[in-house]
């Protein structure tokens, strides 16, 4: 009974066509959920019908009392005929104290920017200006919908770091679509892959390996991830051993055998 | 000082309160690609006046009902997804226009004077028009200040407003149906074909010199206002026709001032650099 958002049996249906198919899910606290699939998997009308943006044409959602939510969409075009800096941007339509700002300010790393029309950031910059806009609402929970998609992998790189940052100092919890599953694998703790329905769901290394993901992404994403897992771990691996073997003796950092 | 006629000053307060009000609208039309909706919500006007004729109600109430039906029927239209909304708005157009000349053919023993429906007849403006410029005014303003946040946000991303509680899809129809109230009572002013100028104009040529929304409303009120002044002397000065005069002094000075803000634009970019 204690989860953010929950789903019963979520079906939607658009021009006689089914987008989504009796879909549950359950958001609990602390919990980060990524929801893969290919496109017109009904990801983005997931994350809207779990948002209470319409209600489901069949099966009920429902929020807990009091719920706030911060959304990051996938971009935000900013048109320049509207004349606005960011950070008028940043706290439109919203009453935030100076501390709060500035402490969010920080925390995202938008304050260079911050006096620049909206329109003349960069992809990545404006990432951060909408994840600073959502954190700026106090969110137990954040719904992101792909929102690295359209930055370059340094952009994909930093915004993903900063957002596990944001969830572990944070202690929210998050809901995201993304396809960038091999950036996010550390920080996720459950993957959803959907198409119109929810084929398989879990840990992000036992989801991989399930048949359902390897016949929707292909065996070839799944050894991809598989080997990104396996990366990742020997890194940590790396890491520890590296660091306590500099501590033993200094001459062994040369060692082929642990580089 | 001279001395100005009584009917010189009727059009300059009606002008002066169409202006304040197209100002802050047009930002909205500008930002939001509503030129087209305005420009077909006007030529359904003359159904309106067709009504009002024919009925023997009030031009301008006869105007706010069938725009706003016009309103309605285009959002039930674009909600089917059938057709792009610059189809559903050409058909809707030009089927009120048309219909709206049909229907004035019904009313054909009265007088009636097509070309001051088209290009607007300030210069005849009685004082109940002002009236309803006034009060049809006070409305606008008021729901536009009270929306206007809302308004701004949902105009930079829409889902995100939606994210954060806004009633996008009211806030929306009620932008449109204020656009049917200045369309209504602009027609006196600058006539049916002229009425979507008077909206963009201003705020297009504020854009340039304003960093941010509110600065932007506020501009293009005082331009539409120096437009209005200089189109009214202007005509009654040339003998010139005073729509027309209006939609032209305004169209001077985005000619003179888009430039030279674009020229400033570039010598603070270089020496920028």
């Amino acid at each position: 009974m204690n989860s953010l958002i929950s789903a019963k049996q979520v079906s939607v249906f658009r021009d006689s066509q089914q987008i989504l198919k009796e879909i549950s899910l359950e958001i609990g606290e602390r919990d980060f959920i990524t929801i893969i699939g290919p496109n017109g998997a009904g990801k983005s009308m997931l994350l809207k019908c779990l948002m209470g943006f319409f209600s489901p044409d069949q099966g009920h959602v429902s929020a807990r009392k009091g719920l706030k939510i911060g959304y990051v969409p996938q971009r935000l075009v900013a048109d320049p005929t509207i004349p606005i800096t960011a950070g008028r941007f940043l706290t439109l339509r919203r009453k935030v104290g100076k501390a709060a700002l500035a402490a969010v300010v920080e925390e995202t790393e938008i304050s260079s920017f911050l006096d620049k029309p909206l329109a003349v950031l960069s992809g990545g910059e404006l990432q951060r200006i909408l994840l600073a806009r959502a954190l700026l609402n106090e969110p137990d929970l954040l719904v992101l919908d792909e929102p690295a998609q359209n930055l370059d992998i340094t952009g994909q790189l930093g915004f993903y770091k900063l957002l596990d940052r944001v969830y572990r100092e944070r202690e929210l919890s998050v809901l995201m679509v993304s396809h960038d599953l091999h950036l996010v694998m550390s920080s996720t703790k459950n993957v959803v892959c959907l198409s119109q329905e929810i084929c398989c769901h879990g840990e992000p290394r036992h989801v991989t390996k399930d048949p359902e993901f390897i016949s929707l992404f292909g065996p070839d994403m799944a050894e991809l991830m598989a080997s990104y897992q396996h990366h990742h771990h020997q890194d940590h691996a790396h890491d520890h051993k590296h660091i306590h073997g500099r501590d033993h003796d200094h001459s062994e950092t040369g060692d082929p055998a642990h580089v | 000082m001279f001395d100005l006629d009584p009917f010189i000053i009727r059009a300059l307060a009606a002008g002066t309160g169409i202006a304040l009000i197209a100002g802050p609208l047009g930002c909205f039309v500008v930002w939001r690609r509503m030129a087209y909706f305005g420009d077909s919500l006007a030529h359904s006007a003359l159904l309106g006046i067709a009504l009002g004729l024919l009925t023997g109600i009030s031009s301008n109430l006869g105007t706010i009902l069938v725009c706003s039906g016009f309103a309605l029927i285009l959002l039930w239209l674009q909600h089917t997804r059938i057709l792009a909304t610059d189809t559903l708005l050409g058909i809707l157009a030009h089927a009120a226009l048309s219909i709206g000349m049909v229907a004035l053919s019904f009313a054909g023993n009265q007088r009636f004077d097509l070309h001051s429906y088209l290009f607007g007849d300030i210069l005849t403006v009685r004082p109940e028009d002002l009236y309803w410029i006034y009060g049809g005014g006070v409305i606008v303003i008021a729901l536009l200040l009270k929306n206007w946040l809302s308004l701004a946000l949902m105009t930079i991303h829409e889902d995100l407003a939606k994210a954060e509680g806004v009633r996008t899809f009211w806030v929306n129809l009620m932008l449109m149906l204020l656009m049917t109230i200045v369309v209504a009572v602009s027609i006196r002013i600058v006539g049916i074909l002229l009425i979507t100028s008077l909206l963009i104009i201003p705020a297009a040529t504020a854009r340039q010199w304003v960093r941010g929304p509110e600065a932007m409303a506020v501009l293009a009120a005082l331009l539409g206002l120096c437009a209005v002044f200089g189109g009214i002397f202007g005509s009654a000065y040339l003998d010139t026709p005073t729509g027309p005069s209006i939609v032209t002094s305004a169209t001077l000075m985005f000619a003179l001032l888009f430039p030279v803000s674009h020229l400033i634009k570039r010598t603070r970019m270089r020496s920028a650099l």
